[in-house]
């Protein structure tokens, strides 16, 4: 299957691999997905005082398409607020990657990769969870 | 001597025409091209003579009679052929056929055919080293059962299923045998005497010849076979499939085979040597690899290894110049990692993580070197983004935790 050439340049070029440390109060770490379905995400943040993400790391055992939406992910979360990275859709994704069908789950993903760190964080600061829908 | 991109590395899927095939096809396309069942002229005298040629070509590789050899359009006709025919003309014998879970599709969905048509079908299912054994077949064979079909190699993992020992035990017990033998055949010692084989499956395209045909060999005698045919017509092949031969195909198919038996003992040392080298770069440089299969029992030029914590398809995609086949069928709609791997008891973890590294005739050293090194320095990277590598190296226990299933 031809790969479009953002994602080949994330698959080659990752933005952000690596991690932060979990137990440190101002990260926050998500990790989606299962191995024998042949994905999983790691996606972890850290949040300054002003609540302002400065830092996203990222690691995937998946396909291009996961790696690459994961990559991406982590490029988008910097510098944004709490609320704003809650609005980051699966859908803008797709498109930034122009993702064929049959790997849209990857941006699925990624987003619930993206929510699950966000909830990780604020359970950690007794902070309100932010209304999740379901897939 | 320089490599040249993109490697071929997928020699199960299919293989090139050997140029000495093309060169022995080529009249037939052209001042050649007689009906080999005209006949009244010598056009068609000269096709048949160039079909019976290539006749006892193919039968000689397994030892067979060349009238025991029906020519098809390839080795899916040919199962179809082989469980349908066989299902159809013995059906008032019995109702019960054994089969294994890790067969061709062509042989799967033959045989839940049979299933819709009133039969009983046992799927065995082999253990880790792959190998379906005569004692698997004892067990499940039933006072009803009137056809064995077992693979001779399996297509993913190469492994060499006990053809002989089954086809011994099959014919004591007066059950039919047929063996899927498209990777086997040409590439390692078969007799169908020797074997007890009743229906043997070959395809050109596997063995260095063309496209769009194969044959089924059918016993004709201790015990004589017969076949309900699936494609009536004009009679050809003894009434088992009509339709005007292909003779060119027939031809290149007939040469390819000739050149297989010839070759055969150099060129499995060849490949087992070339194998062997391969295995050890990947596994000198890389810790937790495994090879899907039993390690010697396989095909010469077949290594699927399994590389726990990267997913196949982002292996493949960093191999970009070496052609390569996933045990994950992750670019399918199905998202369903290999069901040869997953039969087998491999966990679904290390089926979506292998690799079929096919090698054949036109493999080099070089190409060798240069992929074995290439799969390792990629392996690396990914693992170093693998949140599954992390996790192992930190310690947990990665059956133990909670996936979060989607």
């Amino acid at each position: 299957m031809p790969y479009s050439d953002k994602v080949v340049d994330h698959y080659s070029n990752p933005r952000n691999v690596g991690s932060l440390d979990k137990k440190d109060p101002s990260v926050g770490t998500g990790i989606v997905g299962a191995p024998e379905c042949g994905d999983v995400m790691k996606l972890q943040i850290k949040v300054d005082e002003r609540g302002i993400i400065e830092d996203a790391k990222f690691k995937t055992f998946g396909c291009g398409s996961a790696i690459a939406s994961s990559s991406l992910a982590t490029e988008w979360l910097k510098g944004k607020t709490l609320d704003e990275a809650q609005e980051i859709k699966n859908t803008q994704i797709v498109e930034e990657l122009n993702l064929p069908p049959v790997k849209i789950h990857c941006s699925v993903l990624a987003e619930d990769a993206i929510k699950t760190a966000l909830d990780d964080y604020r359970e950690k600061k007794g902070l309100p969870l932010a209304e999740r829908k379901k897939h | 001597m320089s490599l040249k991109f993109p490697i071929y590395m997928d020699y199960q899927a299919t293989t090139p025409a050997d140029p000495r095939v093309v060169e022995a096809m080529l009249p037939y396309f052209g001042e050649k091209f007689g009906n080999a069942a005209s006949r009244n002229h010598s056009f068609g005298w000269e096709a048949e003579k160039a079909v019976d040629t290539a006749r006892e070509q193919i039968a000689a590789v397994i030892g067979a009679d060349p009238r025991e050899i029906v020519f098809t359009s390839g080795a899916t006709e040919s199962d179809n052929m082989a469980l349908k025919g066989v299902a159809e003309m013995y059906k008032s014998k019995g109702k019960h056929v054994v089969t294994s879970a890790i067969e061709h599709k062509a042989i799967i969905d033959s045989a839940k055919r049979l299933e819709t048509w009133g039969f009983d079908v046992t799927y065995i299912e082999p253990p880790t080293d792959g190998i379906t054994t005569a004692g698997m077949v004892r067990e499940r064979l039933r006072d009803d059962t009137i056809l064995v079909s077992i693979m001779a190699a399996n297509n993913e993992v190469g492994v060499l299923n006990e053809v002989k020992e089954i086809g011994q035990l099959c014919r004591e017990r007066g059950v039919l045998f047929h063996t899927d033998a498209t990777q086997g055949y040409g590439k390692v010692p078969m007799n169908v005497d020797d074997m007890c084989i009743d229906l043997l499956s070959m395809s050109a395209h596997k063995i260095y010849g063309p496209k769009g045909i194969g044959a089924l060999y059918v016993r004709r005698r201790k015990p004589r076979v017969r076949l309900a045919a699936l494609i009536d017509g004009g009679g050809h092949e003894r009434g088992m499939r009509s339709g005007t031969l292909n003779v060119t195909g027939i031809v290149g198919f007939g040469k390819a085979a000739e050149l297989c038996a010839r070759e055969l003992e150099e060129e499995t040392i060849r490949l087992v040597n070339l194998r062997e080298k391969f295995k050890s770069i990947i596994f000198e440089s890389l810790d937790e690899v495994y090879v899907n299969g039993h390690e010697t029992k396989r095909l010469p030029g077949n290594l699927n290894v399994s590389f726990p914590y990267v997913e196949g398809e982002s292996l493949i995609m960093g191999l970009k110049d070496v052609a390569v086949s996933s045990g994950s069928a992750c670019t399918s709609a199905s998202l369903e990692p290999s069901y040869v791997l997953k039969a087998m008891g491999r966990g679904d973890e290390l089926a979506h993580s292998s690799i079929r590294f096919g090698l054949g005739r036109f493999t080099t050293e070089e190409e060798i070197e240069y992929v074995a090194e290439k799969t390792t320095e990629i392996v690396k990277r990914l693992r170093e983004m693998s949140p599954l590598y992390e996790m192992v190296k930190e310690g947990v226990d990665l059956s133990k935790v909670e996936w979060q299933h989607h």
